[in-house]
């Protein structure tokens, strides 16, 4: 087990080296988000009552498009060259693999999260009225439940034709649940009129089951053809 | 088998005539909502039976992974696409009812919901199958439809936790229902199940002549010398 | 072939009596030439009729093979023999459709895996990263933690380990030896080669044959897919001719292709 632990940490680490050299998905993902978040400004300019309620879905919407191109990029990177075989043909546990991989994604949306907050508060003048501390808690298991299920099925459409559109596609009714937990406790707690536990109990199960179910499945899907 | 095939077609369509009548004709006039009601009975049995074909699809899929059966992978398709079109049906007569009898096309009602996100996941399954380009197609189909199928309970409380917070129209109604009305909506119910299940039968037929026909195509490319050289 | 070089030159010459009959290919002599094949010592990779279909496309149709170990085989054919095919077959990337290889005593590859190496076509290295930090990275997937095997590999491979520049800025030829390099990071007892000698120079590829010769000396068995078989000439035991996805002929010597 801390063999395959230390493979998840080297292969995150090699990710990790490898963005920081070609900056493929930072790049793009960060341009794209802050194009999404000018145009929502101007498209929707609501009064700060208003824009408590829509803010979560706004935010997240945004972060959820973002993210996809982050995804999109890290099996791309294993399939230049066909790296990718590299790894199928050498004994090291699929799961290790995964588990990089989805932390690595981690990182990079929360990256990009950090940097993207700060400027939706500017244009929407946002302020928490609700318990803000539990806004990191939902950033947490909604990036997870994000990026879980987003590198899975990034690896399932790696065999498809038009994959980078594939994603989205298998991703979104998905995670309909997952988003709808996500924006419905953002805006609960920055309203501050309901409580956001439920949502955040929902998150949890959500990222339970499909952490476990990815876990399961994903060494089919590494070693199909 | 084969015999079958066509005096169960034509079972179910005189069956189907006959629940027509039953819902169009015997069945009286709903006193509020007038004869829009009569959508009912094909909503609700469309309804049931996309929800019956898309259990056989889940069922399909655990039991193709555990035997990598090509039969089973050609029910698995055929339940899937077959089960969509019942289910927009669902989706197209729900807000043609709803319009009248709610004043709105649309609200995120607990089933509406439900039976869309379905409808989506469903719809991106058969995507799934019709871009992947690989011979593993079946392996991923399964594995997506069993992650649509765990991901079935958390829209549910989702949607369920959702409603709590937000209004909705009123849609109770009191007061005792008409045994003709009755009557008429169970023989919709199973003239629809049995409609479903035969179309379902018929596409299923029809992929595993697909596959042997490709079987058979293999087969000669695996004999034939190519002449390209 | 978009390249020139004097040993494809020759090798092309050389191959062309292997495929003059395309057409009289069946399978009862494919049979037959196996029971030619050395069968004193068991076997290290047995394929008995290997069938592999892409859709309609068969590129493997029946291949039945016994090959003892501690040799070096040079597999050759036209494009679209299924030479490719075979080798991804026996490295266990890719399931066949029908029949069965047995390799290494196991009947899945997979599960030797640790004691296969493959090099592919494509460099199946990171092109951002160095070739020292491409190498510990693979190690790694064989749990070999020690930086110390990747720098011995760099060495042999005649590549300086403190080259910081990363192999995508390579030339083809040291990205091929670099490549080599990853596919023996495992100490492997089978190794499985894809076109080693493209576009590298031919000091550097007779060199690199003359390393695989060690290596069979060693008591590995090799196999290589190639198109320059001219440079195998001394290194290889036996030379396995395939044509529209079989073995059509096994010889051993390049020369002696009348050997059926």
């Amino acid at each position: 087990m801390t063999g395959s632990a230390g493979l998840t940490r080297a292969t995150l680490f090699k990710d990790l080296r490898l963005e920081w050299r070609s900056k493929d998905a930072t790049n793009a993902m960060l341009f794209f988000a802050l194009l999404v978040v000018v145009i929502f400004s101007f498209s929707f300019d609501p009064t700060a009552e208003e824009s408590r309620r829509i803010a979560g879905g706004l935010i997240w919407v945004a972060f959820l498009f973002a993210s996809v191109v982050a995804l999109n990029q890290t099996w791309a990177r294993e399939l230049r060259n066909q790296v990718l075989d590299a790894y199928r043909v050498s004994p090291a546990p699929a799961n290790s693999l995964f588990l990089a991989k989805v932390l690595g994604n981690f990182v990079f949306v929360s990256v990009l999260e950090i940097l993207m907050t700060p400027l939706f508060v500017i244009f929407y003048n946002l302020r928490a009225l609700g318990p803000a501390y539990q806004l990191w808690i939902v950033a947490g298991l909604g990036t997870w439940a994000l990026v879980v299920n987003g590198t899975f099925f990034a690896a399932l459409s790696l065999r498809t034709r038009s994959r980078e559109i594939m994603l989205p596609l298998l991703l979104f009714p998905i995670s309909i649940p997952a988003l709808l937990a996500m924006v419905e406790a953002t805006s609960s707690i920055l309203t501050g009129e309901f409580s956001a536990k439920f949502w955040i109990v929902l998150l949890v199960t959500y990222d339970l089951v499909f952490t476990m179910a990815s876990l399961f499945f994903f060494e089919l899907v590494l070693h199909a053809e | 088998m084969k015999r079958a095939f066509p005096i169960l077609a034509i079972a179910t369509v005189i069956f189907l005539g006959y629940a027509t009548y039953q819902a169009l004709v015997v069945a009286p006039t709903e006193r509020t909502m007038g004869d829009v009601q009569r959508i009912f009975y094909y909503h609700v049995s469309s309804a049931w039976t996309a929800g019956l074909l898309f259990f056989i699809n889940f069922v399909a899929s655990i039991v193709y992974l555990a035997r990598r059966s090509q039969k089973v992978d050609a029910l698995a398709l055929a339940s899937a696409e077959v089960g969509v079109v019942f289910c927009t049906i669902v989706l197209v007569t729900g807000p043609i009812w709803a319009r009248p009898v709610w004043g709105i096309w649309w609200t995120w009602d607990m089933r509406l919901t439900l039976t869309l996100v379905l409808w989506l996941i469903y719809v991106s399954y058969l995507l799934l199958r019709r871009f992947s380009s690989s011979g593993q197609t079946p392996v991923m189909a399964a594995v997506l439809a069993i992650f649509g199928t765990l991901d079935m309970p958390l829209v549910y409380f989702s949607i369920w936790f959702f409603r709590t917070q937000h209004p909705q129209p009123v849609m109770g109604n009191g007061g005792s229902i008409d045994p003709r009305m009755l009557h008429a909506f169970f023989v919709n119910l199973i003239a629809f199940t049995c409609f479903g299940l035969l179309v379902c039968w018929a596409r299923y037929r029809l992929e595993v002549l697909r596959q042997e026909v490709e079987e058979m195509q293999a087969l000669e490319s695996l004999l034939e010398v190519r002449s390209s050289r | 072939m978009f390249w020139v070089s004097p040993g494809s030159a020759a090798a092309n010459t050389v191959t062309t009596p292997g495929f003059e009959s395309p057409r009289s290919v069946s399978l009862p002599r494919v049979l037959m030439l196996v029971q030619n094949a050395p069968s004193s010592i068991p076997p290290v990779v047995t394929v008995t009729n290997l069938v592999k279909q892409f859709g309609r496309f068969a590129a493997l149709r029946g291949v039945t093979a016994d090959f003892p170990p501690a040799r070096l085989y040079a597999i050759l054919g036209d494009n679209g023999a299924g030479k490719t095919t075979l080798l991804r077959s026996l490295a266990g990337l890719s399931a066949p459709t029908r029949g069965t290889i047995s390799v290494l005593g196991a009947t899945n590859p997979r599960e030797v895996c640790a004691e296969i190496g493959y090099m592919a076509h494509p460099s199946l290295l990171y092109d951002e990263m160095s070739a020292m930090e491409n190498l510990c990275y693979f190690a790694r997937l064989y749990g070999i933690r020690d930086p110390e095997r990747s720098r011995n590999l760099l060495c042999r491979a005649k590549l300086d380990p403190h080259l910081s520049r990363p192999v995508g800025q390579y030339s083809q030829g040291m990205r091929q030896r670099v490549s080599l390099a990853r596919a023996l990071l495992n100490d492997p007892k089978l190794l499985l080669l894809d076109e080693p000698f493209s576009n590298v120079d031919v000091g550097s590829a007779r060199e690199m044959a003359r390393f695989l010769g060690e290596l069979r000396d060693q008591g590995r068995t090799i196999f290589v897919v190639t198109h320059q078989a001219s440079f195998l000439e001394e290194a290889a035991d036996e030379f396995v001719w395939m044509a529209e996805g079989q073995i059509v002929n096994r010889t051993p010597s390049l020369l002696t292709t009348e050997a059926r």
